[in-house]
């Protein structure tokens, strides 16, 4: 079922990745994924999983949260992994008619691979540690500066909020209509593909329709509790830069430097 | 004497429809009342009484077409005063899922007090104040949609208490609800009233609620019909009836048995009430 | 035979998963054909996994649903089928209302059973008399009726499939007195025309007292009690064991028996009980000197 989608979701806790500052995640998460391209040697990819390991036994989330968030890219990574499989020049392993696979082509096909399941594996950490409101809150103030260049970052992290709080609100309401449709005998499950796409209609009409009252009404209530935008506003939650925080970043500087060293290694 | 905290004036109010050809709907033909500060007021009525605009008007989202309305003496046409009026009369919808803002209850509850401005550990003191009020501190940490109805709308209640305001306005609140769920609405809603001392305003199309308030007004066709206590209104049974609403099972018992002239009292609107009236009457 | 039985029916949901939770387990139940049964239990109970059951929308973890006597899994590419048969009104059907005019929308269901035009249309104006809705309505747009009226237009699309057996979920939730007699109204009438069977889910007792013949309660993922309203009423203790509440009615004549007065405890309306006051008022003058 839809419900199932784990990208995105946080998981409540309390552990020192909890506890770090959006801010300092935020970007940290930015340099890892920055040092993930630039890594180009067997011991630097061993280092970047190491790390990604280490995050999530700090983070208490099992092995399986990992494996059902990775699994819509699934079709992705295979498709870039037989892609870079048999399309890289090299030396031929085995070949059959126009098809063949090199050495080069196999190990680039794994380090792409790699490469997207750390990379999405470590953004969903970022996700499953962080609180919706708490990130968008850093990115907000992360990009506060470019709000004297009139960005309205502001409404950006509202919307972003808002999208955020209404999604699983709107899976289960999607839920709902296609059950609700469904016991009226529409059929979802067979058929070409205008077919399929006509069988939509029924389920996003009246979920645009209910999406539209839910903003009304929501706009109603935002302002019955005095919201007037991003001046004047204060937070109940001070972003402070911690111990942790510290920590973080330097373990974190270490071992970019570890990556990116490993790619001069006579290896 | 103090001055009323809402006060209505010859209330007239009107919809446009969409299709410009159309007259404009009258929704409020003249409606005049006036809430004292601490008073658990009730307005009942059926859908499309006005009862939904007339709450919509207390907190300035819909402003007189003519006629007034003072919120503690400020009148809510005032541009300049309209936080100010929003701040002294929170207001609670009928559906929870659509004003609740963020995903983590205590989050949503400091909403208002950030939008007012409020310093950080002012906010934080008001949100854990809040939700202990409501009986939600433990969920505190949760995800809001992880939430039953009920605990939903008790964490709206929060977030609009989190503003401090000295009188709530809760429209259909229990609608969408199961038995339980309104039930310890009901109970929140008293306690504001009881034990906060605030000026509650409940619009409910239930008769059961209307029953546990101090002043019953009921509305039918944009206008006020009845205005007293609840024990008087609902024993005017066939005129409740003519609009469309119901009567409590215990009163209405009671009236078909005066209406064979059995003597019972008038003011009969729980079990406990009836049972103790035919005991009574069945002694004597 | 029942039109409707299952077998030892049980539905996990997320199985494997933290989140793992049994929603219904062992249900046994056997309903009579043009049955009215009434469904209470509180929020959680497993009402809403049981009903999503018997028209093929969930598929049970382990166990059976027969509906006519035919296992509804047994084929699986006829589980659509299953569907007409069983017709479900989710609560707030309305949400579903998606074409241009009330007509077309109520023409849904039935367009999907392949049936001939004039049948369809047949259907359509039958389904909307039913409900009470005119011609002119169903020329509407269903976003321009009046909240009643577009639950009642939603209630005409699964009426429109001729469904032998209809199942309502709280069907009256968030509508006012009227709204709420005039639905319970109509699906009284459809039963009484149609004699079929009748499923209603309602946390309404004083609804279920009044409408049903027969009750089936729920309480923590298994059935308590299938039986007439008398019955299962006259559990009092133990339906409020369960978090549920009697009719008020009911409360008032069961604390009058409790206190030594010769008054029946079974007594499910209003009128039920000025008749019985009376006759007991009576019965008193006549036996004065």
């Amino acid at each position: 079922m839809i419900r199932d989608i784990t990208i995105g979701q946080y998981f409540t806790g309390h552990s020192a990745l909890h506890r770090m500052d959006p801010r300092t995640k935020l970007v940290l998460t930015i340099a890892y994924i920055v040092v993930l391209f630039l890594t180009d040697s067997l011991p630097g990819y061993l280092l970047a999983i190491g790390l990604l390991v280490l995050c999530y036994k700090l983070a208490h989330i099992g092995l399986k949260v990992i494996l059902r968030s990775l699994k819509p890219v699934i079709p992705l990574v295979l498709f870039t992994g037989i892609l870079n499989m048999f399309f890289i020049s090299g030396d031929v392993l085995w070949h059959w008619w126009i098809f063949r696979i090199t050495q080069q082509g196999l190990y680039f096909a794994a380090i792409m691979s790699v490469r997207i399941i750390c990379l999405i594996a470590g953004t969903s950490l970022l996700t499953y540690t962080t609180s919706p409101i708490a990130l968008t809150d850093g990115l907000e103030r992360l990009l506060a500066p470019l709000a004297k260049l009139h960005f309205p970052v502001h409404e950006l992290a509202m919307m972003m909020t808002i999208t955020l709080r209404f999604i699983p609100t709107l899976v289960e309401e999607t839920d709902k209509i296609m059950s609700a449709q469904k016991s009226r005998g529409a059929d979802m499950e067979t058929g070409g593909l205008i077919k399929r796409v006509k069988a939509l209609v029924p389920i996003l009409i009246p979920l645009f329709v209910s999406s539209f009252r839910r903003a009304d009404e929501l706009a109603l209530a935002m302002e019955c509790r005095c919201y007037r935008g991003g001046e004047g506003r204060t937070r109940m939650r001070q972003l402070h830069m911690g111990g942790v925080d510290l920590a973080a970043t330097a373990v974190m500087a270490l071992i970019c430097a570890g990556i990116i060293l490993c790619n001069y290694l006579p290896l | 004497m103090k001055e009323p905290i809402i006060q209505v004036k010859d209330l007239v109010f009107s919809y446009q429809s969409s299709d410009e050809s159309l007259p404009p709907h009258r929704a409020l033909r003249g409606v005049s009342l006036e809430v004292p500060e601490g008073q658990f007021l009730a307005v009942l009525g059926h859908n499309g009484c006005g009862k939904s605009t007339l709450a919509k008007h207390l907190n300035g989202i819909l402003v007189p077409e003519s006629g007034q309305v003072l919120i503690d003496g400020i009148d809510t046409r005032d541009d300049d005063r309209i936080f100010d009026i929003r701040q002294i009369v929170g207001m609670v919808f009928q559906n929870p899922d659509n004003q609740i803002v963020a995903t983590i209850v205590e989050e949503d509850v400091a909403f208002a007090p950030e939008n007012m401005g409020v310093p950080p550990a002012e906010i934080r003191r008001r949100v854990d104040w809040a939700l202990e009020t409501v009986n939600m501190q433990k969920y505190r940490q949760q995800a809001t949609y992880q939430l039953s109805g009920g605990q939903k709308q008790r964490v709206a209640i929060a977030g609009i208490l989190a503003m401090q305001p000295r009188c709530i306005v809760l429209d259909e609140p229990t609608a969408m609800l199961d038995p339980h769920g309104r039930r310890r609405i009901l109970a929140t809603i008293r306690t504001l009233n009881r034990e906060l001392g605030m000026t509650v305003v409940l619009i409910t199309h239930y008769m059961d609620e209307a029953a546990q308030a101090d002043r019953v007004l009921v509305m039918d066709d944009g206008a006020v019909v009845m205005d007293d206590i609840p024990q008087r209104v609902f024993s005017r049974v066939t005129e409740l009836q003519a609009i469309g609403l119901d009567v409590p099972q215990p009163s209405e018992l009671a009236f078909q048995l005066r209406r064979q002239g059995v003597e019972l009292p008038y003011d009969i609107l729980t079990v406990d009430d009836c049972v103790t009236a035919l005991a009574h009457l069945l002694e004597a | 035979m029942a039109i409707i039985k299952t077998t030892d029916l049980t539905y996990i949901y997320n199985a494997g998963l933290p989140t793992q939770t049994t929603a219904i387990k062992d249900i046994n139940i056997e309903i009579e054909e043009g049955a009215f049964v009434g469904v209470i239990g509180h929020t959680g109970s497993g009402k809403s996994t049981l009903i999503q059951h018997l028209n093929g929308l969930l598929r049970p973890t382990s166990g059976k649903v027969y509906i006519d006597g035919r296992d509804i899994w047994a084929h699986k590419e006829q589980i659509r089928q299953v569907r007409f048969d069983v017709g479900l009104v989710f609560q707030y059907p309305e949400y579903q209302l998606f074409e241009e005019t009330v007509y077309k929308d109520i023409a849904f269901g039935p367009g999907n059973m392949d049936l001939s035009d004039s049948e369809i249309d047949s259907r359509v104006k039958q389904a909307a008399e039913a409900v009470e809705l005119s011609p002119a309505d169903l020329q509407k747009s269903p976003f321009e009726l009046s909240g009643g009226q577009k639950r009642r237009a939603a209630i005409a699309g699964v009426l429109a499939m001729e469904p032998k057996i209809l199942i309502l979920d709280e069907p009256t939730a968030g509508l006012d007195p009227r709204g709420r007699d005039t639905i319970l109204k109509l699906i009284t009438r459809y039963h009484q025309e149609k004699k079929n069977t009748i499923l209603l889910v309602s946390h309404s007792m004083e609804d279920v007292a009044k409408f049903a013949s027969k009750v089936l309660v729920m309480s923590d993922t298994g059935v308590l009690m299938y039986d007439t309203v008398q019955a299962v009423f006259s559990h009092a203790q133990q339906i409020r064991q369960i978090g549920l509440s009697i009719p008020q009615i009911t409360q008032i004549f069961i604390q009058l028996a409790d206190r030594g007065y010769p008054v029946p405890r079974n007594v499910y309306s209003v009128e039920q009980g000025v008749h019985e006051i009376q006759k007991l008022l009576q019965g008193r003058e006549g036996g004065k000197p």
